[in-house]
């Protein structure tokens, strides 16, 4: 049956399909909900938090919340957006973030949120936690100073690869990303041909020999913000 | 000439002076600047003391050891406004992969056991002529109070010019997208 749902994202009525979330009806219509551990394809994860929104007045991640007939959103108010970029700072001095040597800089999901807030200094101290590389495979390496735990490489391998190469190991601050052997990336099954290498938003999971070959100004994000994709393909009906 | 030019004071603590180069990179634009500004403490002109309270402080550097935290608190007394340049003032930058280590297993590899390393002494330099280092690389606005910050490895010329421009004109800085890069 496809009755279609009408719902308002910060006033502006939009359609969707039933059984999507919240986000994929707002990607459809050209409405950005700032977002790091959802990727279309995967199952909503719900983790990272950065798509907060209000639903009817409730605070709810926008990727794991389905649609509902007369649903009011609020999206970019200042509150919200205030929340947003506190998570974005935390992620950012819980983790050791190294933008200028690192690979993924210029494609990096985390650094393009704090692009696009205009986040120049985060307010919080940061930790320095001490992290591990893993190197051993010839051809991936898994840097856990930058990971930020969304969960994304973990539902790609499962998911899409049939692999399950990476899950959650630990818990609080020793939480990690560990791989499906004793102990070494290298003894697992992982690929170099594996869609999870493409799934992680940040230079935690890369493939190696392949850094640096964008010159700066043609990455993705030197341009122009993240979610400006969304916002110029949509149309808001 | 105009007895009222607002002064300008620039420092470079824990930094490698690439965003000194990056401040010449605005080319003939430093005639302008000169315009505007007139400099004191400063690798620019060599001042190595403040003459003058100042309107501008530019902090390229985080703190690693005491003296970059006097220099820095000494910036805070005598600028009106302070702005962090750079990824090693807003968060400690490249020194600050020290932090991941202690402060002892970093002095072994510096002056003991780095593969580079010739110190047939074995010991590790103590002496009150050079700064204590701290144990940790701290980012500038962890230290004092900075108003604003501008980051990058180095901040693009163009960046510092417009940031600069804007403060030297009271008005707020609003960079382009393009212009607040992290690398
Ligand atoms: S390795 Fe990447 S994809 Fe996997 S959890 Fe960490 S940040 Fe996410
Ligand atoms: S994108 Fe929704 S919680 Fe991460």
């Amino acid at each position: 049956m496809s009755q279609t749902i009408t719902l308002k994202i910060d006033g502006v009525e939009i359609k969707a399909q039933p059984g999507q979330k919240v986000i994929e009806a707002a990607d459809a219509a050209g409405v950005y909900i700032p977002r790091l551990c959802h990727k279309p394809g995967l199952e909503p994860f719900g983790s990272c938090r950065l798509c907060t929104v209000l639903a009817n007045g409730r605070p709810c991640s926008a990727c794991t919340t389905p649609v509902v007939e007369g649903m009011v959103v609020e999206n970019e108010t200042e509150s919200l957006q205030n929340f947003r970029k506190q998570i974005i700072e935390m992620l950012f001095v819980e983790g050791n973030h190294f933008c200028m040597f690192c690979e993924k800089s210029g494609n990096c999901e985390l650094q393009a949120v704090a692009y696009r807030f205009g986040i120049t200094a985060p307010t919080f101290p940061y930790q320095w936690p001490h992290r591990e590389v893993d190197a051993s495979h010839p051809d991936i390496l898994i840097d856990h100073n930058r990971c930020i735990l969304c969960g994304r490489c973990v539902r790609t391998s499962r998911d899409l690869d049939g692999k399950h190469v990476f899950d959650f190991v630990g818990r609080g601050c020793e939480k990690k990303i560990g791989v499906n052997a004793d102990s070494r990336l290298a003894d697992t099954n992982a690929d170099i041909s594996d869609q999870a290498l493409d799934a992680c938003p940040v230079g935690a999971l890369l493939r190696k020999q392949t850094a640096y070959q964008t010159p700066i100004g043609q990455r993705l994000y030197d341009l122009e913000p993240i979610g400006s994709e969304i916002e110029s393909t949509g149309n808001t009906n | 000439m105009p007895a009222t030019k607002p002064r300008i004071a620039t420092t470079s603590l824990a930094g490698c002076f690439g965003c000194h180069m990056s401040l010449l990179d605005i080319d003939e634009r430093i005639l302008q600047l000169a315009e505007l500004v007139d400099f004191d403490k400063s690798p620019i002109d060599d001042y190595k003391q403040f003459t003058q309270h100042c309107a501008v402080g530019l902090i390229e550097g985080g703190c690693c050891n005491e003296e970059n935290v006097a220099v820095l608190r000494d910036f805070r007394t005598h600028c009106d406004v302070l702005v962090s340049i750079g990824d090693c003032a807003t968060m400690g930058g490249i020194p600050a992969l020290r932090n991941m280590v202690t402060i002892e297993e970093c002095m072994q590899e510096a002056y003991v056991s780095g593969p580079s390393v010739y110190n047939p002494s074995g010991k590790v330099p103590d002496n009150p002529e050079v700064p204590l280092l701290l144990d940790k690389v701290y980012p500038a606005h962890e230290v004092v109070k900075i108003d604003y910050h501008l980051p990058g490895c180095p901040p693009p010329a163009d960046t510092l010019f417009a940031a600069l421009v804007a403060l030297l004109s009271d008005e707020p800085i609003k960079l382009p997208y393009q212009l607040i890069k992290y690398d």
